[in-house]
């Protein structure tokens, strides 16, 4: 097993925005570790053995032991370094609670709906279901963030928390999103809180160490859509 | 009362909105019970759902819903950890371990139950053709994974009971009775022994028994709604 004693280990790749999320957690708590990037069109020994379930980046080894998910991974960074910088969740049992509530639905009402979409085999009737989806979950998210934050910057309040953590790891992805499928998804009009807290996240110290690049993530989106286009259209 | 009393603090009511019949109302029970909090059900007709379900929980407007001094708590496994916290105290289970890794290998089984089991598990039961095929071999790879990982152990988390048995609850009570109503069998004779073998632990537990759905009442309930969820997992596979 990679990794023993109590050295961080993070397996990810450039471009996951699930590895982004853990990333922004690791720098939040003022942890350092070791990055490894993995090349999912050929895949490790290392990411074999250790998500054999999922086969999946983000990957953290700590102590020997390997975890897999990114919110998992997340919960692990806060639980097992609780004295390290800020907790991501409050003390108290109903807020923690509504964190992971919001975090659920942000699983299933924004990110699965959207990793359909980014496989590009997507019909345009899927595609504009898929969007249709993704715009729903975003206007839930708006009146999340109103509730959450009660006028203060963050779902978390006045600092970053574990919701922030969950949605900022995709804020790249999100904006290069829009530019990919023509959609405003964080737009001042409709979603003006959205909007605000995404220039304040994208400006603060772990995002710029934890986010890609937008440029780069768009070249390699479009890339990628040109690969999927190619085989779309051999089997047509 | 003598001045140096304090009179206790009365514990802020709990109330479960739940419905028949549903495996996610169940955990929570479940996990009420092992904590020893009493509460008072409500059961709703989801076919009409009361002002009060909606009221609080209108991003979901489902059960289980855990109304806590009249906060609500949605999500059943949210709901559970929620339990496994507000409610502790030093005699009770714990319902997720204390250790940080065990507490990352229960939340990775649980995300893995609901995300690679119990849906392509739904929607095999309410899909034909290729679109049936799928999902049941989806599932069935699934089932495989955690039959190696219960790996002779009694419950997923050891010898107790806990947070991974309760999300994977569905598979011990519930797989059958929908087999049975949706005319589809999943799981052949001798497959899964870890698994039929913790579906008997789970479903014998004292206090697991207690919150058990009647079968019979229970098959009656979903072929009463068979066609409501064919409907709703061709709309929602259209979508897909």
């Amino acid at each position: 097993m990679a990794g023993g004693g109590d050295k961080l280990k993070l397996l990810s790749t450039w471009f996951s925005p699930f590895g982004s999320r853990v990333q922004l957690a690791l720098h939040l708590k003022g942890l350092s570790y070791e990055y490894v990037e993995e090349d999912l069109m050929n895949k490790s020994q290392l990411l074999l053995e250790s998500n054999p379930v999922h086969k999946k980046v983000p990957v953290l080894f700590h102590r020997g032991k390997a975890l897999c998910e990114s919110m998992v991974i997340v919960d692990y960074i806060e639980e097992a370094f609780p004295d390290a910088g800020q907790p991501l969740l409050p003390s108290d049992p109903y807020k923690r609670a509504i964190a992971r509530f919001w975090v659920a639905f942000m699983e299933t009402k924004l990110v699965e709906p959207w990793m359909r979409m980014l496989d590009g085999t997507r019909t345009r009737a899927e595609m504009t279901e898929g969007v249709k989806q993704m715009l729903a979950a975003v206007a839930t998210l708006e009146g999340a963030l109103g509730q959450c934050s009660k006028g203060k910057p963050f779902f978390g309040g006045d600092s970053i928390g574990y919701v922030d953590v969950a949605l900022g790891g995709l804020l790249v992805w999100v904006r290069a999103s829009e530019v990919l499928l023509g959609v405003k998804f964080l737009d001042a009009a409709r979603t003006p809180l959205l909007a605000a807290w995404s220039e304040r996240f994208a400006s603060l110290d772990a995002a710029k160490a934890a986010l890609p690049d937008f440029g780069r993530v768009i070249k390699h989106a479009m890339m990628r859509r040109g690969a999927a286009a190619a085989v779309l259209a051999a089997n047509n | 009362m003598s001045s140096s009393q304090q009179p206790a603090q009365a514990p802020a009511p709990v109330r479960l909105i739940t419905a028949f019949g549903s495996p996610f109302a169940h955990r929570v029970e479940v996990a009420l019970a092992l904590k020893g909090v009493p509460y008072e059900l409500v059961v709703e007709d989801l076919a009409s759902k009361s002002e009060l379900l909606l009221a609080h929980n209108p991003v979901h407007r489902s059960v289980p819903v855990l109304l806590h001094g009249g906060r609500a708590v949605c999500e059943s496994l949210v709901i559970v950890e929620y339990v496994d916290e507000a409610f502790h105290h030093g005699a009770a289970p714990r319902i997720l371990p204390t250790d940080p890794y065990d507490r990352a290998t229960a939340r990775f089984w649980a995300q893995f139950i609901a995300d690679k089991c119990l849906k392509p598990l739904w929607l095999s039961m309410w899909t034909d053709g290729e679109a049936q095929a799928r999902f049941a071999r989806e599932t069935k790879e699934s089932l495989a994974v955690l039959d190696a990982q219960l790996d002779g152990k009694r419950f997923f988390g050891g010898d107790a009971l806990g947070f991974v048995d309760l999300a994977a609850c569905t598979l011990a009570h519930w797989l059958d009775v929908l087999e049975e109503v949706a005319g589809k069998r999943l799981v052949g004779d001798g497959e899964y022994p870890a698994l039929r073998r913790w579906a008997k632990e789970y479903t014998s537990d004292e206090t697991v028994r207690r919150f058990l759905p009647d079968r019979d009442e229970l098959v009656a309930f979903f072929a009463a709604n068979k066609e409501r969820y064919t409907s709703m997992v061709r709309a929602a596979v259209q979508r897909q």
